[in-house]
């Protein structure tokens, strides 16, 4: 950080090109660090708001084992199992959905699509990250809802499936994205080496990109996994918000964060109730950062090769 | 600058002292999502009657506008449920009094599919659906067969757990210390439940009458074997015989003045009276509105 005019001998001329490149790199440094100061301003603020509750009046046995979900009732309860479920059966089923669309998609883009029709599609992709998650959850209320009962015969298309779809297309754009500069890094001259031992397009594939790029198409769904884990709004309307450990995909299930969104807004600020919701905030939190924290390093680790 | 504003502010404040008469008094009204399009109402066709007096009405739901009152911050809060004990201390402790007026009342209609042929329901039958413990699964349990519902599950819909309608089915019909069975489908706002029920054939659900369309079934309700069943509607709901009807509550910050008590006097006259039982909702008393 030390100035080149330290170095003339100069201590003193403090002039306007001084004071922009301090403003300048005053506003850089800032800009660089606010991340930081938001993450930890955001993880102080949840985990004030729900210490509380945690080291009082939570049994955190229940918490993690039952399924009775009853914060307003006369015997409150605070079993926080059947909405882990339904958190991680409908992430599963969106990745079981999504992960071969994406990489499939990120395969076809990034090795056999050419000129126009790899940068069309590549626009198309991103596009569909654009679509808020409102109209998400709105297609998959009034569109998968009627579709899943007439193509199944089940009596509500609102399910851990509905979502699970919902939630694969939401995640696709990204964890697309991600696995094609994945495949990108590795260099042609893998590719031409392969090529020149007589290997076939598909052999150089499958034995020579996709290994050489394992750790960034990880990355990518893990990526994918912690979008399916924070999102709300889809989850909500898709679900059927119902508490229910699911035996089937047909079953209706309730996410961790849709249950914080549908229960906060009526919620007595430092009651039982609003604890216990920031508590779910603490454990999405923290499940979140995990995932996000192990994609980074995986991402890390293709880099140090 | 800072003259010139300064002069503006003296101004203002010389202006406002001139007559009550020609300031505009606002009045700050939230909670209930029930009573949103009635209070909504009220404000509109109050604007004509005293055009001196602004009402902003906001929604939010019945724990909302009680929350605000605690705090400080609404003239009138709207709920659909009485406050509780606890709820009345914390305002009291903020040196609030809540004061609470019945505004209307509001049938609990029982919401089923066009398509399902049972005509009536019991209090029993409905603690058996919905309540912990209830051993009513299925449609045959109830007698009935439901068309284009093969599987013959029940599918409960319900709503959300701090909704001042959740809490007031469950203390009404549940009875109080009870509970809801876990696994039922909880919307978020009554216009969701109708919704889901038009198109589900096995579903039975629950939510104001003045939520009801012309596409969803609304059985009668019998308090129990013996007694009639009474339907949901606007006349059962003022004389009280039908069995899920609850009143609805505005609760202002100590006795009302001025302005505000102006407004709760107008809600409470036949003129307001009549806006509510327009809007499909149940009036204190029997009115005659043109």
């Amino acid at each position: 950080m030390s100035h080149p005019r330290d170095r003339t001998g100069v201590m003193d001329r403090r002039d306007l090109a001084w004071y922009a490149d301090r403003c300048a790199q005053v506003l850089i440094f800032a800009g660089g660090i606010s991340a930081i100061v938001f993450i930890i301003g955001i993880f102080v603020f949840v985990t004030r708001e729900g210490l509380g509750f945690v080291f009082g009046p939570l049994d955190l046995g229940q918490f993690f084992s039952s399924i009775e979900w009853r914060p307003t009732s006369d015997n409150p309860g605070y079993g926080a199992l059947a909405l882990m479920v339904g958190t991680l059966s409908v992430t599963g089923l969106a990745m079981l959905f999504s992960v071969p669309l994406s990489l499939g998609a990120a395969l076809y883009i990034g090795e056999f699509a050419k000129g126009k029709t790899r940068e069309a599609l590549k626009i198309l992709v991103e596009m569909l990250a654009a679509i808020p998650s409102v109209v998400w959850g709105f297609v998959g209320m009034s569109i998968m809802n009627p579709l899943i009962i007439q193509v199944f015969d089940v009596p509500v298309g609102l399910s851990a499936l509905n979502a699970g779809i919902i939630l694969g297309l939401m995640a696709a754009p990204i964890m697309t994205t991600i696995a094609e500069d994945a495949l990108k890094a590795v260099p042609d001259s893998y590719r031409e080496a392969a090529e020149a031992l007589g290997a076939t397009r598909w052999e150089v594939i499958l034995k020579v990109v996709i290994p050489a790029s394992k750790n960034g198409l990880v990355a990518a769904v893990l990526l994918g996994v912690g979008r399916g884990f924070g999102e709300t709004m889809a989850v909500l309307m898709a679900t059927g918000h119902s508490i229910n450990i699911p035996t089937s995909p047909f079953d209706g299930v309730r996410a961790l964060t849709a249950t914080i969104a549908s229960e906060l807004g009526d919620t007595a600020t430092g009651s039982p109730h609003y604890g216990s919701l920031f508590t779910l905030g603490i454990f999405l939190f923290v499940v979140t950062f995990l995932i996000n924290l192990t994609a980074d390093l995986v991402v890390k680790g293709i880099r140090k090769k | 600058m800072k003259r010139i504003i300064s002069l503006t502010t003296v101004a203002i404040l010389a202006c406002g002292g001139d007559g009550d008469r020609a300031q505009r008094a606002l009045i700050q009204n939230k909670g209930s999502d029930t009573l949103l399009n009635v209070a909504q109402a009220w404000a509109e066709t109050y604007g004509a009657v005293n055009p001196n007096v602004a009402v902003a009405v906001t929604g939010g739901g019945s724990g909302t506008g009680i929350s605000a009152m605690i705090n400080g911050t609404v003239d009138i809060a709207n709920s659909s449920r009485a406050m509780r004990d606890s709820e009345i201390e914390a305002a009291r402790a903020n040196g609030i009094e809540p004061i609470e007026f019945v505004v209307g009342h509001d049938a609990l209609a029982i919401f089923m599919h066009e398509d399902n042929p049972m005509s009536g329901i019991t209090m029993d039958q409905l603690r058996g659906i919905f309540g912990e413990g209830g051993g009513l699964e299925r449609w045959s349990d109830l007698g009935a067969s439901v068309p284009g519902c093969p599987s013959d599950e029940i599918i409960r819909v319900s709503r959300q757990n701090n909704s001042g309608t959740y809490i007031y089915f469950r203390e009404a019909v549940l009875g109080a210390g009870n509970d809801f069975k876990l696994g039922s489908y909880d919307m978020h706002g009554s216009k969701d439940v109708v919704d889901l029920v038009e198109n589900t054939p096995c579903a039975i659900g629950y939510s104001g009458l003045a939520y009801a369309t012309e596409h969803i079934h609304m059985p009668c309700v019998a308090a129990d074997d013996v007694s009639a069943c009474v339907g949901p509607a606007v006349q059962t709901a003022i004389e009280g015989s039908y069995p899920i009807s609850r009143p609805l509550l505005m609760y202002t910050a100590g006795q009302p003045i001025g302005a505000i008590r102006d407004y709760m006097d107008w809600i409470l006259s036949d003129a307001g009276q009549c806006v509510i039982q327009q809007r499909g909702y149940a009036p204190v008393r029997e009115v005659t509105c043109t």
